[in-house]
């Protein structure tokens, strides 16, 4: 067997697990393994600007594939950037490795110098984390952190590494573990046959149904079969901010996104529908508004790879704890055998209210009260020259939901955006990722001018490594959607939303400055050409610099202590 | 209502921390908390009392099991169960208090296990309202100091929770 240092084997293990990339930054604890990673080529490591930036280009690169994301950081301030973008990834179920240095084994709980606890600081917001005393122990410890990340619902997996144990002087025999048993540890491989009977019989029987489905579709990659599910049965579909993508936003089944900022129909199905078959969703409070009045008419069949996730906030009638790939090819099985005959006229019935309800508002937003452009014409737009195929990440904010909404994903893993933790600064590290693991597709970064300066310094990133992502920022020169709570509920006192807007950068000097392409668009006739002229250099990062109308507002909005039903609609009309 | 839950665990170096970590985060209460190693030397059980209604007993179970090393857990008042606390306790024993206490304590079949002129230190064990009534039975100006072990328990009968 092959002898190898610790630092040695740690890079060992990452090529044997099939690791395309590491995102990261040096420092002192990690110095043994930077030179182990100096001495290899498999392994292809990307230096960010800032650690918050690495683990979003990990999450963007997780989520665009499906593979896990890895990063490598140093102790203490190394490991505490990173913590932001391990938070994200938690939130929304993103299977990631985060290896940090730790300082000597002999000197941990001794102040030293660069010295955090990171097994402690990270403990809330990591699905497990590991500090590995012997170097041994690194093979099997990476096996079981890239088991537990990527299994089950997935999550960030935190590996902390004293320096003496990566020392190059001491070598060990490595052999990386083909496979891994945690005894305490046994994510659902299939979901309750009895249950998912019932489910069937009472979605045939529903005369008002609705599919909501959410991200876990998504990571599950659930969607085929969704899809086959949804359309023997015909019933409506709608999405959450991360399920978008999940079931095809331009099939004539798909109502669009609920929740706060979604759509007057899919709210509105929501409320009055009989029969709720939620998928790899989590009735998060910015879908549910208030739990009390949620759906009051409805039945809940709820399918999650997760049972904490399972009548945590919303009590339901049919719990399915499983993967959604094989509940729902159980379920679609279930529909052949069940004896219960669909009603046929209460379903199109049924339809014939949806669409009137999509008639009625179907995300319209007025084009006449403003001579700047409107953010939500500048996606549309954007939609349209990417033909609805590029991958898109966003920011959070005013620009994330006019994305959402306006943006058309008909496939999953193209829609990218941090919406557990709604975390600024996360597109733009995120489309690298991206862009990395998909070189020759289009990545568009929606953001806007508040978020974008939250980790503007990748543009250095992006230059070192040649990523031609696309920046559409759409600039109001006010922190958005703060301003949109303030206008609403504090009497329009904008505390601390619009006080920056004199002191921005240029920011198409800023781009140029890092050696891109920088385009500033004030005139709604200019649009057009410029996206052209940005989305012709395809070899070239373009930061679109866009000025879009000030006093817009995201529509429909959840009215606060309400149903999914009540909804101002614009700044004039509620429900 | 209260609930007494048994955790099995890997007895290693942060799972304690994970557990407890978890309580203060989502916001669930620990009354008392008690973990020792089993007969297996790899495995801890950890016993705690919370309270809280059905739904959250729910909850802080499936969030306790989502734990990667929690190995198995019970919610022993679910069923016919022992619970016992230990509880030593220095009372202040002067005079004709001496005889008094030592009389309380062979009630409550307390042993005095160490005696100074002036002190009684008691061993008690029982269920936790038994140790209370006990202090209330002592009555106030004479307790001095209480260490109290916190809730362990085990199933009735054949149920047993292992590997």
């Amino acid at each position: 067997m092959e002898l190898l240092s610790g630092g040695d084997m740690l890079i060992r293990s990452l090529q044997d697990e099939g690791v395309e990339y590491v995102f990261g930054y040096p420092g002192g604890a990690v110095l043994h393994i930077y030179d182990s990673l100096f001495k290899q080529e498999k392994l292809q490591h990307i230096l960010v600007r800032h650690e918050q930036a690495a683990t979003h280009a990990a999450d963007g690169y997780s989520r665009a594939t499906g593979k896990t994301g890895v990063v490598l950081v140093t102790s203490g301030p190394g490991a505490t950037n990173a913590i932001t973008g391990i938070a994200t990834a938690y939130m929304d179920s993103i299977p990631m490795v985060v290896i940090s240095g730790q300082v000597p084994t002999d000197m941990i709980g001794l102040d030293a110098f660069q010295e955090t606890d990171m097994v402690g600081v990270s403990r809330p917001v990591v699905k497990h984390s590991f500090l590995v005393n012997r170097a041994e122990d690194i093979p099997e410890t990476i096996k079981k952190a890239f088991y537990i990340a990527a299994s089950g619902r997935p999550g960030p997996v935190v590996v902390d590494i004293p320096k003496d144990v990566t020392n190059p002087n001491e070598r060990f025999e490595y052999a990386y573990p083909k496979k891994v048993k945690i005894r305490s540890y046994s994510p659902a491989q299939r979901g309750h046959s009895g249950q998912i009977n019932k489910a069937v019989d009472m979605l045939l029987a529903a005369k008002r149904p609705v599919i909501y489905i959410g991200g876990g579709v998504v990571q599950g990659d659930g969607t085929d079969l969704l899809i086959e599910f949804a359309r023997k049965l015909g019933h409506p579909v709608t999405n959450t901010l991360m399920g978008l993508g999940g079931y095809p936003a331009t099939d004539k089944q798909n109502i669009g996104m609920l929740g706060m900022h979604g759509t007057y129909e899919a709210n509105m199905t929501m409320h009055h529908s009989d029969c709720i078959l939620a998928v790899g969703a989590r009735f998060d409070d910015r879908v549910t508004n208030n739990t009390e009045k949620f759906c009051p008419t409805a039945k809940i069949i709820h399918v999650d790879i997760d049972p904490a996730s399972i009548a945590k906030t919303v009590l339901v009638d049919v719990p399915i704890v499983g993967p959604v790939t094989t509940v729902l090819k159980d379920m679609l099985a279930g529909l052949t055998e069940s004896k219960v005959e669909q009603d046929k006229e209460a379903l199109s019935g049924w339809w014939q209210q949806i669409d009137e309800w999509r008639t009625f508002h179907g995300l319209r937003y007025r084009t006449d009260d403003s001579e700047l452009l409107k953010p939500q014409l500048v996606v549309e737009k954007v939609c349209e020259i990417t033909k609805g195929d590029a991958y898109v990440t966003s920011d959070v904010g005013q620009h994330q939901m006019f994305a959402a909404q306006y943006y058309k994903f008909d496939k999953p893993r193209r829609w990218i955006n941090s919406g557990g933790l709604g975390t600024m600064g996360f597109g733009l590290p995120a489309a690298m990722g991206v862009q990395l693991a998909f070189p020759d597709d289009v990545v568009v970064c929606v953001t806007g001018e508040g978020s974008i300066q939250m980790n503007i310094q990748e543009l250095s990133t992006c230059m070192q490594y040649g990523l031609p992502i696309k920046i559409i920022n759409l600039n109001n020169e006010a922190l958005g959607m703060v301003k949109q709570w303030q206008d609403l509920d504090y009497s329009g006192r904008h505390s601390h939303s619009t006080t920056y807007a004199d002191s921005l950068p240029d920011f198409v000097k800023l781009a140029e400055s890092y050696g891109h392409v920088g385009i500033k668009v004030t005139n709604k006739d200019d649009l057009d050409d410029a996206l052209e002229k940005a989305f012709s250099m395809k070899d070239k990062l373009v930061f679109m610099d866009i000025y879009v109308e000030k006093s817009e507002h995201v529509y429909p909005m959840s009215i606060k202590g309400g149903s999914l039903a009540d909804m101002r609609l614009s700044k004039t009309e509620r429900t | 209502m209260r609930r007494i839950i048994s955790v099995l665990m890997e007895n290693e170096p942060g799972a304690l921390s994970r557990v407890v970590g978890l309580f203060s985060q989502r916001g669930y209460n620990i009354e008392s908390l008690t973990v020792a190693p089993t007969e297996d030397h790899t495995l801890s059980r950890l016993t705690l009392t919370t309270t809280g209604g059905d739904q959250v007993i729910e909850q802080i179970t499936k969030q306790l099991n989502k734990l990667i090393e929690v190995v198995k857990l019970v919610d022993l008042t679910e069923g016919a169960h022992v619970e016992r606390e230990l509880m030593l306790i220095k009372l202040k024993a002067t005079g004709s208090q001496r005889a008094e206490l030592k009389r309380t304590t062979d009630i409550f079949r307390g042993q005095v296990v160490d005696v100074t002129s002036t002190v009684y230190t008691v061993q008690l064990t029982g269920t936790s309202d038994k140790l209370d009534s006990f202090i209330e039975a002592i009555g106030p100006g004479l307790v001095m100091e209480v260490a109290r072990t916190g809730v362990s328990g085990i199933a009735r009968g054949e149920k047993v929770l292992s590997l």
